[in-house]
């Protein structure tokens, strides 16, 4: 049983683990709809995130952190 | 600008008297600029529309690497601006056609984004992630040891039976705790949201992923929380917590789908 105590603002040593940047930044944010010239807003990112990563699930296993 | 030029968003904020971003760079190692207008800022950086446009992003984004290389590159310059004041970051491969597009977005979103970036003011993203502490099977056996006898079909059925149901049992106790976690958790925070689970072959871990919330935290409140989750880890033995964070405030923005 382990707490992975993160590193503070100004100290990071470590960059953030992918998939939960991945969670924030494809699920999180404004999104502004309709003004948007291009149409990636109407895209479902969720969708495009999980296909990205299953699709590559072994390669981001494999990956040294 | 050139009619190949896309203008990416990272994050509005508030106008401030000396916004710049010069140490880090942007998405493609762009150079990061600002749009202003209705007293917000907007931070940028141009894009090449033959790698940003709508159809080779749609392809781009799901090549991982290409996905990672622009996730962190947004990160970096989302975290360096929110070094500098209250933002309310922009979902990733937020691009618009050109400048005036950004600046008529921040117009005409004026009352919204100034509601948005007062709702995050002087908070931060702490992300909790549960797993269960270990598989689920040593109920089972001990049921299973219990009604051991002849090794008769109807034994063997029995036990099974009841093997199935311990580990049923434990995975229900596990979310329940889960749920409980959450809501406390929830208590010591502003504002709260779940993510879907992480898949095991992502998360790193073996166990099952029973809870991945992030709370929107005051700073001042900041040692409170992760004292908290501290206080978790003790009380909650079946589950294994991992914390992350500070983040600025991704899963606390608001969406025009909501306000509607």
């Amino acid at each position: 049983m382990t707490v992975v105590q993160p590193a503070g603002p100004g100290s990071r040593q470590e960059q953030v683990a992918l998939v939960d940047l991945l969670d924030r930044v494809l699920a999180g944010g404004v999104v502004v709809a309709g003004e948007v010239t291009l149409s990636i807003a109407d895209v479902d990112m969720v969708t495009i995130s999980v296909r990205a990563l299953v699709s590559s699930a072994g390669t981001l296993a494999a990956r040294p952190r | 600008m050139s009619e190949t030029g896309g203008i990416w968003v990272y994050a509005v904020r508030r106008s401030v008297p000396s916004p710049r971003l010069t140490l880090v760079s942007g998405v493609a190692g762009a150079a990061i600029k600002t749009v202003q207008a209705a007293g917000l800022t907007a931070v940028i950086s141009e894009v090449d529309l033959a790698e940003f446009g709508a159809e080779p992003l749609r392809r781009n984004l799901e090549d991982l690497d290409w996905l990672e290389a622009v996730a962190r590159a947004h990160h970096s310059v989302v975290e360096a601006a929110a070094t500098q004041g209250p933002l309310v970051p922009m979902r990733l491969a937020t691009v618009y056609g050109d400048q005036s597009g950004v600046a008529d977005m921040l117009a005409a979103r004026r009352a919204l984004i100034h509601a948005g970036i007062d709702r995050v003011t002087g908070r931060m993203e702490w992300g909790v992630k549960a797993f269960a502490s270990d598989a689920p099977a040593q109920a089972g056996d001990e049921a299973a040891a219990e009604l051991a006898g002849p090794a008769s079909g109807v034994a063997y059925l029995n036990r099974r039976r009841a093997q199935l149901s311990a580990s049923e049992k434990a995975r229900g106790r596990a979310a329940y705790l889960a749920e409980r976690l959450h809501a406390e958790l929830s208590g010591a925070a502003e504002a709260a949201e779940l993510h879907r689970p992480q898949d095991p072959q992502l998360s790193g871990s073996a166990n099952t992923m029973l809870m991945n919330a992030t709370y929107l935290v005051g700073d001042r409140h900041a040692a409170g929380f992760r004292a908290a989750v501290d206080q978790a880890v003790q009380r909650y033995p079946a589950l294994r917590l991992q914390l992350t964070g500070p983040w600025p405030p991704y899963s606390f923005a608001f969406t025009d789908a909501s306000q509607a």
